[in-house]
């Protein structure tokens, strides 16, 4: 079965790029709007990786992170977290709330399937 | 699509730089409103990092400026004074414009981007003073095209993660799954340091790892496997081995050597344990010094770079093929089958001196000339992959031009045949795959009414039998109907409607000449002049086509080919004092015919063999050869195409290994011989045409008929 997979980006266009280029590359892709919205559609789908934006309104990424990790049901869910920042002290926090990796913005739809490969396998 | 995100990008930067303003204005009110400021951080950092992702690069380096200064501002470093709120509505302005790509409304007050940009550097640096500027964090991600090549070099990495490694969501297994993917790697876990069961947190990951990877892509690809762990695990990486070590080529190291250099060991133990003399690895585990893991680690780098570094000697040798033109191998053939013919005479003439000394020089030649000339067909020989290549796309343009569904499967690619061979085989064979797509295969929609999947399969496969090579071609389709073939047999004139006809026999009526059974003459196939040119070509190669089908499943053309056409294993036999070879391969058996037998079949050419009635072929007949026949003459029982024929000759002489010599341009209509070859003492030997003259035999007796 195909894996699934769950983009958070308040921006529709980055989610659609995302979703695009992951939906080439044969995974399913749910979308999310904000934080607030991803938590509340993980209650009823299963995914296998969520791939968030950090600057978010209502829920940003990093507390959407935090609520998962905290969660039995997300704990183990691999997380990659789309900066602008390629700054250390940010990375730290991202690692620090149970971030399981990070790419750059921007990034090219390549960047992307390598990263998702290198956590999901 | 590029641009459809690129058109959704500006849809939406619009929107967002309406709410700025409306959170700019409010905010110039509310200047503290943290809920505020940290909106028109937001908008800010949203449309600089997605403006890069779209291309819109003027846009991202525009807006980063400002989106420092309202991190600042959100940290408090910064106060929100009338000053700034100004300078954003104008910077928001400036990027509406550069969002329109509209020059005439640019730089509303007179600003230049570069006006404003400058402005806000103004404000940030009153504060920084205090902090120096931090490295822009926009720089362009160094584009990998025009790296230097790396070294191959094998690497050691021990890699043991903190037990709470998952709890960040990272699988281990993904990341030694890369590193596998990055070369040659063996992989040796640790599991000593796992608890009893009862002790055990199903969270967490004791285990680590010890890593072996030979790789060419650099050691920072290496460490770039690692970079989301980095902090999250105990990472041990050296290099330990550059393939180009010019002297590293016989020592290996030592399991103690590397154990101490792992640091696994210390250096005084090693020296204590080596001087008892017993394998290393059990002392140091029997006396608790080490864990059996880290010696089987130890060991398995020590193997690893062993075979690294034979592959590596073997890969120095030079280039594993060379191209040569074929006219030089079809000279170097010619002139190895010369060098056949002259061994022959010299071994006769060897025989006829009884020298034994020139006999076993003649042997010593015979012995060469042989290996000479079995590795010098084999250079001919291709694989007849190439040939099933091309076949792929005949099929699928086919298919597409008369709309079927059709999958093309190969099998035996590597199976080798003479060059020559091949390049005579392509035609054939796209004759009858163009059938099988034709008439074969039926119309999605009919496929799918008779239970099948809508798409058909044409199977083409090569095999090596003997020395033979098989090429089957099956389809899937609606195969042969018998009752269509033998009507129209009939109707066309082929054969009586009476006529009792095996299966095989009503499938072999495909290929006369005119014979097509298609409903219509489309521009792939059925005009009738396919099979039979087919049959012919098989038999110029001196090959054999069978069909079998079976009505609403399938059909299977089966072709036997000999290896080579350079050389034919023959049976030599005489008549007189003339000389010809049958291909061995069709020969079945041999029997003796007396004058009586011939007397008993009143003159109908046919001899009780078994119980089984073989109508033979005089050859003394059909080559006119001159003289009386002896008393007691050989039948040569060949098999073709599942009839059995005999050819009655004077003597049977015995195999005969034969070099093919074509017969010459004068020669080349002649019927029923299709070569000739050159005998140990000078004679030449005529090759029997023998499908040629079982036909031309058959068409002698319908025409009496």
């Amino acid at each position: 079965m195909n894996k699934r997979i769950m983009t958070v980006d308040d921006f529709a266009g980055i989610r659609h790029m995302v979703s695009a280029t992951l939906q080439e590359a044969g995974y399913e892709v749910v979308e999310a709007k904000d934080g607030r919205d991803a938590l509340s559609k993980l209650e009823s789908t299963q995914v296998d990786m969520v791939i968030t934006d950090l600057n978010m309104p209502n829920l940003d990424g990093i507390g959407l992170v935090e609520d998962m990790r905290a969660n039995m049901a997300y704990k183990f869910i691999p997380i990659i977290m789309l900066t602008t920042e390629s700054r250390d002290s940010q990375k730290q926090k991202c690692k620090f709330a149970g971030v399981t990796g990070w790419l750059s913005k921007p990034f090219k739809p390549e960047q992307l399937l390598t990263t998702v490969r290198k956590v999901l396998g | 699509m590029i641009d459809v995100h690129r058109e959704a990008y500006r849809e939406e930067a619009r929107e967002l730089l309406v709410e700025l303003e409306s959170s700019l204005l409010d905010l110039e009110e509310r200047p503290d409103d943290k809920e505020l400021i940290g909106r028109v951080f937001r908008a800010m950092h949203t449309i600089k990092g997605s403006g890069a992702m779209f291309g819109f690069d003027d846009i991202a380096g525009f807006t980063h400026q400002i989106e420092t200064v309202y991190d600042r501002v959100r940290q408090g470093e910064i106060p929100v004074t009338k000053e700034l709120i100004n300078l954003t509505l104008t910077a928001k302005d400036i990027i509406k414009s550069m969002l329109d790509e509209d020059p005439q409304c640019e730089a509303p007050e007179g600003l230049t981007p570069s006006g404003v940009e400058d402005a806000f550097k103004r404000l940030v640096a009153k504060d920084e003073a205090v902090n120096p500027p931090k490295s822009p964090a926009f720089a362009a991600q160094p584009e990998g095209a025009s790296l230097p090549p790396f070294q191959t070099a094998t690497c050691r990495i021990r890699f043991a993660p903190q037990r709470e490694i998952f709890l960040n969501g990272t699988n281990p297994i993904m990341l030694l799954n890369e590193l596998r993917s990055q070369g040659e790697c063996e992989i040796v876990a640790h599991t000593e340091l796992v608890p009893p069961i009862k002790e055990i947190n199903p969270e967490y990951c004791y285990t680590y790892w010890d890593v072996i990877l030979t790789t060419d892509r650099g050691i920072d690809a290496v460490k770039d496997v690692f970079i989301f762990v980095e902090d999250q695990c105990d990472l041990k990486m050296e290099i330990i081995d550059y393939q180009s070590d010019e002297d590293a080529g016989e020592n290996h190291k030592r399991l103690g050597e590397i154990l101490v250099e792992k640091g696994d060991l210390g250096r005084e133990d090693l020296q204590k344990i080596l001087s008892e003399k017993k394998y290393l690895g059990e002392i140091l585990v029997g006396k608790g010094l080490i864990t059996p893991g880290k010696v089987e680690a130890a060991l398995v780098e020590q193997e690893h770079l062993r075979t690294i570094r034979e592959k590596a000697k073997t890969k120095d040798e030079p280039a594993a093929s060379i191209r040569v033109p074929a006219e030089k191998l079809d000279i170097l053939v010619n002139l190895v089958g010369e060098l056949v013919t002259v061994q022959a005479r010299l071994s006769q003439t060897a025989s006829l001196l009884q020298n034994v000394d020139v006999a076993s020089i003649a042997e010593e030649v015979e012995r060469l000339t042989e290996e000479l000339r079995d590795n010098t067909l084999n250079i001919r020989m291709l694989p007849i992959g190439t040939t099933f290549g091309r076949f792929k796309r005949l099929v699928r343009d086919l298919s597409q031009e008369l709309g079927k569904e059709i999958e093309l499967t190969t099998e035996g690619e590597e199976t080798e045949l003479d060059k020559t061979v091949i390049e005579q085989l392509n035609d054939p064979l796209v004759h009858l795959i163009r059938n099988c797509v034709d008439h074969g295969i039926e119309s999605p929609e009919t496929r799918v009414a008779n239970n099948k999947p809508p798409a058909g399969i044409i199977h083409l496969s090569a095999s090596h039998s003997g020395a033979h090579v098989v090429i089957r071609i099956r389809d899937d389709g609606k195969g042969l109907d018998k009752e269509v073939l033998l009507t129209k047999a009939v109707e066309k004139g082929f054969i009586h409607s009476n006529t009792e006809l095996t299966e095989k026999e009503i499938f072999n009526l495909i290929f006369l000449p005119g014979f097509s059974t298609a409903q219509s003459v489309t521009n792939v196939s059925g005009r009738g002049v396919g099979m039979d040119v087919v049959k012919r070509a098989m038999a110029t190669l001196r090959g054999t086509i069978e069909i079998s089908s079976e009505k609403g499943t399938g059909t299977l053309v089966t072709i036997k080919l000999p290896l080579t056409l350079a050389i034919v294993e023959g049976l030599l036999v005489a008549i007189s004092n003339q000389y010809f070879v049958l291909p061995l391969s069709i020969v079945e058996e041999c029997v003796e015919l007396t004058e009586e037998d011939t007397k008993k079949s009143h003159g109908r050419n046919t001899a009780h063999i078994r119980g089984e009635l073989v109508p033979y072929i005089r050859l003394r007949k059909e080559f006119a050869v001159p003289g009386k026949p002896p008393a007691i003459e050989q039948i040569v029982v060949t098999g073709h195409n599942g009839d059995r024929i005999g050819f009655v000759v004077d003597n049977v002489i015995g195999e005969h290994q034969t070099v093919i010599k074509n017969l010459g341009r004068l020669y080349k209509d002649v019927e029923g011989i299709s070569g000739a070859t050159i005998l140990g003492d000078g004679t030449v030997a005529l090759i029997v045409d023998v499908p040629k003259l079982i036909d031309k035999a058959i068409q002698t007796e319908e025409r009496y008929n």
